[in-house]
């Protein structure tokens, strides 16, 4: 099944409150997912500085050393802050490179996201416990995007979980499940993208990430993903000024958006948007099949 | 509505002690339910005579296996709304989402707004009346009843529809397998005239006048010739194979 929400602050209203409102969607999209959870938080703080959020599942790792040498490697400024079994790394260096250099050298490790505004965080477990492990209330920002998982395709781990990155400050969260993500993912292998799971998401978000490496814009990428991707599907996708959604041409998997003059947001239900600010009052309706919709704080 | 209003809060209530409230219910009751809050399985399987109103949005499955009496909702409701209703009349202010009415053997169903993906599939006896558009596969496989759709209606309309009568006052934008245009005669403006009456506001004042009809080509019922080509062929194959 799996629950998937989205809340894009289009003024300044509610971004202090950002973490709390989307910890009360994530919960009423609880008992669609009740295997694991995760969220992407962006805010726009640190402009000029890349962050990189590492899972270090089952691991007992000092980040100071690790922090210490990257910087070396990097030869920029590193700081490190831990949350759990998370760290997330800041640096006015490379993102990219020091994405890679942990990925390469901190063993067991797995990065779940890069970019100057986004973090991410998933685990195992019951969403309401998900997102108090890691403090979702308590952030703020522009934009978030939460899911709930309920396993099909592949096994209930952590590194199954949702949001997936796909590249700098982008990430997708899927409901529904894709029939030839087999075929695809050898295909985009060859085509340099890399995979860590067994998961049919991760290969859509592998998909938009070689599509925009290609040089496609969000929208461009998603129009593919119309014509390669085949299954059912409903997607959330989180970039650096806004969000987009996508739902497969016979909208198999529900999805419904409301919009205030204060936010955007998305859900698999409406009993998710229903507990948000103004809700009573917003627009609401239930986006189109084979339509992708976006919304950008630049717009 | 008759006498006495009794209401639930589902912000206090649960949904389930609702329910229970509405299946006791004797006829001539009168129950109103208030901050609904997109729960699901709102007003289901309602048996006697009574009149519901919800104060805002539903979640799926709203009035489904409704029975007899009658259910308002001032709001928008999600998959499955009035699923399976057998008789009584549901009656939505705002927008259904994907399959209003599946399956629904009698009664009415009135969406004021649009309705989403699916809606009437596998009908089997109800009437729908939909106040503005339909999504895709609207219909579908539907075998009884009146699909009345004031606005316009989405790709595959009718796909693989048995007898069902469908009425679309505006664009079609395809029909689905075997679904074809119809001649409207004047029972079916009678149909029409009732529905649309029954509908009240919803209908928006529409003249019967306005709908074309879309039915059944009946082409699916039978095998085709080419099929009975293919079974023959078959049938020589068995019988060389079984004369070796």
């Amino acid at each position: 099944m799996c629950g998937i929400v989205g809340l894009f602050c289009k003024t300044q209203t509610h971004r202090h409150e950002l973490g709390r409102l989307t910890e009360v969607m994530l919960g009423e999209m609880g008992d669609r997912g009740p295997d694991s959870a995760g969220f992407a938080v962006y805010d726009a703080s640190t402009p000029d500085r890349s962050r990189i959020t590492v899972l270090a599942e089952g691991l007992a790792v000092d980040w100071e050393p690790v922090a210490a040498d990257l910087e070396t490697a990097l030869n920029a400024e590193v700081t490190v802050r831990a949350v759990h079994d998370h760290a997330v790394f800041s640096t006015d260096g490379d993102g990219r490179a020091a994405r890679q250099w942990l990925i390469d050298n901190v063993a067991g490790a797995t990065v779940l996201a890069y970019g100057s505004q986004i973090e991410l965080y998933k685990a195992v477990g019951y969403p309401d416990q998900v997102a108090e492990r890691y403090d979702l209330a308590s952030r703020t920002g522009t934009h978030a995007l939460a899911h709930t998982r309920m396993a099909t395709e592949s096994a209930i781990t952590t590194a199954g979980s949702h949001p997936f990155a796909t590249g700098a400050d982008t990430c997708l969260v899927h409901n529904g499940s894709l029939s030839n993500h087999n075929r695809l993912r050898r295909f985009l292998e060859a085509h340099g993208e890399s995979f860590q799971t067994e998961n049919d998401s991760e290969v859509a978000a592998g998909y938009l990430s070689w599509r925009i490496r290609s040089g496609d814009s969000i929208s461009e990428a998603l129009e593919g993903a119309l014509d390669d991707l085949d299954g059912f599907y409903t997607f959330a996708i989180g970039v650096a000024d806004g969000f987009a959604i996508l739902r497969d041409p016979i909208a198999c998997k529900p999805a419904v958006v409301a919009e205030t003059d204060d936010w955007v947001a998305m859900s698999s239900e409406y009993r998710a948007i229903a507990r948000l600010p103004g809700a009573a009052d917003a627009d609401i309706w239930e986006p189109e099949p084979a339509r992708i919709y976006s919304w950008s704080l630049a717009a | 509505m008759r006498g006495d209003v009794q209401t639930f809060d589902l912000a206090e209530v649960t949904r389930r002690s609702l329910n229970q409230a509405l299946h006791d219910a004797t006829d001539g009751a009168s129950f109103e339910v208030v901050n609904p809050r997109g729960a699901h399985a709102v007003a289901c399987g309602i048996t006697s005579d009574i009149d519901v109103v919800v104060r805002g949005s539903v979640g799926y499955y709203c009035a489904g296996m409704h029975q007899q009496g009658r259910v308002r909702v001032e709001g928008n409701a999600s998959t499955g709304l009035a699923e399976n209703i057998m008789s009584g009349e549901v009656h939505i202010t705002g927008n259904a989402t994907m399959s209003a009415g599946a399956t629904g053997c009698g009664g009415l169903l009135v969406v004021g707004g649009n309705s989403g993906a699916r809606c009437g599939i596998s009908m089997k006896g109800v009437d729908i009346v939909v106040g503005g558009n339909v999504g895709h596969m609207s219909a579908f496989m539907a075998q009884a009843g009146n699909l009345v759709v004031c606005g316009d209606a989405a790709a595959d309309l009718g796909d693989s529809i048995y007898e069902a009568q469908i009425f679309v006052r505006g664009d079609v934008e395809s029909l689905g397998a075997d679904c074809v245009e119809k001649e409207v005669r004047p029972e079916h403006l009678d149909t029409l005239g009732r529905l649309l009456a029954a509908a009240g506001a919803a209908a928006g004042g529409a003249d019967p006048g306005d709908f074309r009809r879309y039915g059944s080509a009946r082409r699916l019922y039978n095998f085709t010739i080419d099929d009975v080509d293919a079974l023959a062929a078959e049938a020589a194959v068995e019988r060389e194979v079984a004369g070796r």
